[in-house]
């Protein structure tokens, strides 16, 4: 059974998904069919970022025509409780508004109406007395003792305080000749899928409780959050994903309150409710990554090596410590040593509440906003010690001999080869050149950077990263969480058929055509015979709370998990095809849809004959051998224990690196930033679809370009929200994006079982940095903010305009007054 | 033509994909939700509704239109081309989505109706597009997966393939 | 995000346009490409009682060219009118300007007249027509009236159209010998509205410099002929007077720096192509 040739795995099979897409016929959550009566939900949604709701008066809005019920917060008191929270603090948080709204769009009233238009028209009727109270939009603000308190029982807007320590970073930091520091404030920015939320919710007249078909992209431990707030068993609440789902990126994870919403809604009206999310609705208020200030500061020798870093992070989760939050801060906790070697950390991290919209999953979770301080100060590092930005990367990185290498906060890196990664991603990619290039641009009086950022891509995160947040007394208290459940099912059908089922809830990545190439290899059949479901049934289909489609699991742990589900098939169906063909189950082989014994290829079988014996002939089986029919694997990485005692963990199974660097030319009369040329190195150790990989990077690229030059989510000073529509929020797009040379190494990852590592989250990591470092460099400033837009950067390359004429009059005549 | 009432709705009858089709209408229904939820044509997809993003593009009488802010009473008597129309009568693939499926130019297809829309009418009056003015003419349309260059290569390579066939 | 309810009417004729507007007023708007009207509509920003689809009438479907001027019908889409062949030689200024209008999808249905009704301060069309000092022709039931484009914007979206009046045709004043016309415009990306807009008129006489997206309409300013440091001069002038506010994307600074620079870059091309 060591037989780990493999023919479809590593190949770029065009996808099986992409038929359907191509037609038309894709199946996405509003595509499905809708029982019949099923009524149509319009949410109203607070105008005030912070407000009493002192009544509501729904009368009128119910008499409209096509109007069937109107759901508010006395509703939502009678049919549920407050969402489960992550850190122990006297703050509630409902599926609506009850009492009082915290942000602009916190859900207040649900109308349901016979369509959505009718809903719509409704929304005006319904009379929201609000009693506006002060906002404070600005985490740092937030902190002081005047600023307005969003809950009354935390008594401060501060619900999160923890301090750590690794190594002796006092020491470090004593005998350093040097110490630099930066300080970042990281905007807030989204993802914004092109499908919005879809949630169809059913309550049942029997005991059989909730049933919900949702556009849900996990994690799953959100099951148990939902039926908790339901006041119901995880077994009353059947949630259901359909085939498709129009992208999320972390995004849809946010649709779980609305889950309960519709449920609450569906169980007043006695009827299926329908609720489609609308681009005004998920711009102001599905989800966001988390706005942060840090400060970094390094203790650095005079070589340049960092001997210590100092992490004083204030995140801002918005109005609501929604779950998983505040997992966005703990999620690179581990890891804070980034790809270096440097063995002294001290970490304050503090978690604010604001008047804005709670935050969540968004591709790079957590990443983002710490490589941005951390590269940035290594870029800075470099112009303080004058020395080479790339050398001071390559003097602390990880040795290549060092791996596997426990960091000083717990992660375990699993392997890789920095150095190697760093070296052919300069001869590749041209670096040389490059320079060349930016000289020449130099001389002629042009404005043009080069920017570097050194990035370890986590993966597969350990569900118990999050109780980081916890001290260990209150971890112990709580219980033990860790691990990282994936599973897959592989099953064999009574004329020989294979079929996989996962838990993945997948968005577009194409995981039913990786999943097809690797229980192709296991049975030795083409991948197009393999018939793979994506979509989920939490009341039929295996799956744990870390189920779901987030922090790039995939390739690392759902796949992995089929791989193994099929070996044991296969193992079951050599023990059959053993005694047919009387050679030892050992030399057993499976290839091109037959089974044959190893040093005598014509002893054989067909697949399908013997792949069907479970159905047609259970009585049949040699002594001893269970028939082969369905096999479910759960595997939990084996590295990923619970934060110990003196709070280190490993949050995460797997590894990756990320190289990468760009050169960029600013104009100067504009501002704009133009992308001459982005490499990126990656090593996602195994690549099982190189194909389906640089869709991942490229697409990643592309984000993260958006959130580097345009994208954020601005509010007003007084809470009002700016950013409400894609005209006011601004994605890139063709005319943008320029394409990136995108290169690979593969260091397997010896924890994996197919050794591979995510790779959709590193350019999220990676990219907004590079960007910025070489703005850093083309400008020769060191305080970027993101995202780099004309006017900013122009601000910074002229800071002083030329005044206004001494006399007010036009030397012309002004033709439109 | 009579002023159609808002409270009511009215009968539309118009040719889509080459098929005479009826439903009815308030004044109000957007085409993009008349073909969704009236017609049982899903594959047109609604992403923005306020005409940025491109996905619910269907052709009216043969021009690229955001179907979201269209009416399907001004569709009315017209000839409307949507994503399903564009495979052969035995659901081949045509040249463009081939491309794309080689190609690798879609991830989770939520916006790549618009896009095959849009450019099987481009196609048509640009036979033989370079990849700027195809980067200009997709600047129409937001895609979140795909980072934008397969796109542009299937487009180009969907370009030859028809160039070829004529 | 759905419109509300709304009657809806296509019509025959301009006269029966034209009734309904006299019966309707404010309550009543046109809908021709709908590119500017459905969002709002969507948005629920406008909630007319009757929308009157102009889209079948033929007769305001033309380009025409006289010595003078080139008149665009009020169903003449955005795409039709930059492929129209006389383009190039007549109005040099809107052969560059039109390209950058919202995306290829957008100028298919989007009409030249919706976007000068519409009166968006950031969008292209205004701007020429302010720059060539064009004329906005208006119908209602009583009267028939000529507007002059720097009468006719009245603020942000705003305009001193009469409820009860439609845009039937905008003029276009075609290139004058001796003249030269460029068009500069930054965008933050490719078909989005402009930061800031600059059309340049240039001849041996002096020049006429337009700016969009500063302040709440087009504004115009004619100068002596002028170069260099007394050019920068007169721009940054300007730019002060447009009263030039911050928004989420731009400084007010920012916009003025535009404002210098592409005024700069215009006029020159302008210099230049004096023919």
């Amino acid at each position: 059974m060591s037989d780990r040739e493999s023919r479809r795995i590593g190949l770029p099979l065009e996808r099986f998904e992409d038929r359907a897409l191509l037609l038309g016929r894709g199946r996405f959550a509003d595509d499905m069919p809708v029982p019949a009566g099923t009524l149509h939900a319009a949410i109203l949604r607070s105008p005030h970022p912070h407000a009493e709701i002192r009544g509501i008066d729904a009368a009128a809005a119910r008499a409209l025509p096509g109007v069937f019920a109107i759901v508010t917060g006395e509703d939502v008191r009678r049919w549920t409780r407050p969402f489960t929270v992550g850190v122990k603090q006297k703050m509630e948080h409902w599926c609506l508004a009850v009492d009082r709204a915290r942000y602009v769009g916190e859900p207040v009233a649900v109308v349901l109406a016979e369509d959505r238009y009718r809903a719509e028209d409704a929304l005006d009727a319904v009379a929201v007395d609000y009693a506006p109270l002060d906002a404070v939009v600005d985490p740092q603000l937030a902190l002081a003792a005047e600023a307005p308190v969003l809950h009354a029982g935390v008594g401060g807007n501060l619900v999160s305080e923890r301090r750590f320590r690794y190594g002796d970073p006092e020491a470090a930091f004593r005998a350093a000749p040097r110490r630099i520091a930066i300080t970042i404030d990281y905007p807030r920015n989204s993802c914004t899928p092109i499908e919005g939320l879809v949630v169809l919710a059913e309550h049942l007249p029997g005991a059989e409780g909730y049933e919900v078909l949702a556009n849900f992209q996990g994690p799953f431990a959100l099951h148990p959050v939902m039926a908790l707030a339901l006041k119901v068993p995880g077994t009353r609440l059947r949630l259901k994903t359909p085939p498709d789902s129009g992208g999320s990126f972390g995004i849809k994870q946010s649709l779980f309150p609305y889950v309960v919403l519709m449920c609450v809604a569906a169980r007043k009206a006695g009827r299926p409710v329908k609720w489609v999310e609308d681009r005004l609705e998920h711009l102001v208020a599905a989800s966001s990554a988390t706005n942060r200030v840090t400060t970094l500061t390094a203790a650095v020798s005079a070589e340049g090596e960092v001997t210590a870093l100092a992490w004083d992070q204030l995140e801002d989760c918005g109005a609501y410590l929604r779950a998983p939050e505040p997992a966005t801060l703990y999620r690179m906790h581990g890891n804070m040593s980034g790809a270096y070697k440097v063995r002294n950390l001290a970490i304050t991290n503090r978690i604010v509440l604001t008047n804005k919209t709670p935050t969540g999953l968004n591709r790079g979770f957590g990443g983002p906003q710490v490589y941005f301080a951390l590269e940035r100060l290594m870029q800075c590092i470099a112009v303080e010690l004058d020395l080479d930005p790339l050398e001071i990367i390559r003097r602390n990185l990880v040795p290549a001999d060092a791996f596997p290498y426990r960091c000083p906060a717990g992660a375990l890196l699993d392997s890789g080869n920095y150095q190697e990664a760093v070296a052919r991603a300069v001869a590749e990619g041209g670096l040389d050149e490059l320079r060349r290039r930016r000289d020449a641009a130099r001389r002629e009086g042009r404005l043009y950077g080069i920017g570097f950022a050194a990035v370890v891509e986590p993966s597969v995160s350990n569900m118990g990263y999050i109780t980081t947040a916890l001290t260990p007394e209150e971890r112990h208290k709580a219980g033990p969480k860790n691990g990282a459940q994936a599973s897959a099912t592989v099953a064999l059908d009574p004329l020989g058929g294979v079929s996989v089922a996962v838990a993945s809830t997948p968005q577009g990545q194409g995981h039913a055509t990786v999943l097809a190439q690797v229980a192709a290899d296991a049975l030795g059949l083409e991948a197009a015979e393999i018939r793979v479901t994506v979509e989920l049934d939490t009341a039929k289909d295996a799956w744990s709370i870390a189920s779901g489609n987030y922090s790039s699991r995939f390739a690392a742990a759902v796949a992995g998990s089929a791989h193994l589900a099929a070996l044991r098939l296969r193992e079951k169906l050599a023990r059959l095809a053993a005694a047919q063909l009387n050679v030892p189950a050992g030399e057993i082989r499976f290839a091109g849809g037959r089974i044959f014994a190893a040093g005598n290829p014509e002893n054989s079988l067909a697949f399908a004959r013997i792949a069907g014996t479970g159905h047609w002939s259970p009585g049949t089986l040699p002594e001893g051998a269970e028939a082969a029919l369905r096999e479910t694997v759960f595997w939990t990485p084996p590295t990923l224990d619970p934060p110990n005692d003196a709070d280190e963990v490993n949050s995460s199974a797997a590894h990756g690196f990320v190289f990468d660097f760009c050169g960029v030319e600013i104009e100067r009369d504009t501002g704009r930033l133009r992308i001459d040329k982005y490499v990126t190195m990656h090593d996602a150790g195994r690549v099982l679809n190189p194909a389906l990989l640089e869709g991942q990077v490229r697409g990643g690229f592309a984000q993260a370009l958006g959130a580097a030059l345009f994208e954020e989510f601005v509010y007003a000073e007084d809470g009002s929200f700016l950013s409400g529509t894609f005209a006011d929020y601004l994605l890139p797009t063709t005319a943008e994006v320029p394409e990136p040379q995108i290169l690979h190494i593969a260091t397997p990852s010896p924890v994996t079982p197919l050794g591979a590592k995510g790779v959709g989250e590193g350019n999220s990591m990676s990219t907004p940095v590079c960007l910025a470092n070489a703005v850093a460099d083309a400008l020769g400033v060191a305080d970027i903010r993101l995202p780099m837009m004309p006017a900013r950067l122009k601000a910074l390359l002229e800071p002083a305009e030329p005044p206004p004429p001494a006399r007010p009059a036009s030397p012309g005549q002004s033709a439109a007054r | 033509m009579p002023r159609l009432s808002r409270d009511m709705r009215h009968p539309i009858r118009l040719v889509v994909n080459g098929r005479e089709m009826a439903g009815d209408a308030a004044p109000r229904l957007l085409l993009s939700d008349f073909l969704r939820h009236v017609l049982g044509l899903t594959g047109t997809h609604v992403g923005c509704e306020h005409g940025v993003c491109g996905a619910c593009t269907v052709l009216i009488d043969g021009v690229p239109t955001r179907s979201c802010l269209v009416f399907a009473v001004q569709a009315a008597g017209r000839k409307v081309d949507t994503v399903e129309g564009l495979a052969g009568p035995d659901g081949e693939l045509s040249p463009l989505q081939l491309a794309f499926q080689r190609n690798h130019a879609l991830q989770c297809g939520y916006c790549t109706p618009g896009i095959l829309m849009s450019l099987s009418a481009y196609l048509r009056t640009h036979p033989e597009p370079d990849e700027g003015a195809l980067r200009d003419m997709l600047s129409g349309h937001l895609c979140r997966c795909t980072g934008y260059t397969p796109i542009i290569r299937a487009a180009l390579e969907a370009a030859r393939e028809l160039r070829k066939e004529s | 995000m759905k419109p509300p309810a709304f009657d809806y009417v296509r019509a025959e004729s301009v006269e029966e346009t034209l009734a309904a507007l006299a019966e309707e007023g404010d309550e009543a708007r046109i809908l021709a490409g709908g590119q500017s009207l459905v969002p709002m509509l969507n948005y629920r920003l406008v909630a007319p009682k009757l929308l009157v689809d102009i889209g079948n009438l033929g007769d305001l479907a033309a380009i025409e060219a006289d010595g003078a001027a080139v008149r665009v019908g009020a169903t003449v889409t955005q795409a039709q009118f930059l492929a129209w062949p006389g383009l190039a030689e007549s109005l040099p200024l809107l052969a560059q300007a039109l390209p950058d209008i919202g995306h290829y999808q957008i100028r298919l249905r989007g009409t030249v007249c919706g976007s000068i009704a519409h009166a968006d301060p950031s969008a292209e069309l205004p701007l020429c027509l302010v720059a060539l000092s064009g004329t906005i022709m208006l119908r209602s039931r009583r009267e028939a009236r000529d507007v002059a484009a720097d009468a006719f914007f009245s603020g942000a979206l705003s305009t001193t159209r009469a409820p009860e009046e439609m845009i039937v045709a905008v003029r276009f004043p075609k290139r004058r010998s001796g003249c030269g016309y460029a068009f500069r415009e930054f965008a933050m990306r490719r078909g989005d509205f402009a930061l800031v807009a600059v059309a340049a008129i240039a001849s041996d006489d002096g020049m006429r410099i337009a700016v969009g997206g500063v302040g709440d309409r087009p504004r115009a300013c004619d100068l002596p002929p002028l170069a260099d440091a007394a050019l920068a001069d007169a721009l940054n002038a300007f730019a002060w007077e447009l009263e030039a506010t911050d928004d989420h994307f731009a400084t007010a600074a920012y916009r003025r720096g535009l404002v210098r620079s592409l005024g700069r870059q215009a006029v020159a091309e302008a210099m230049r192509c004096r023919g």
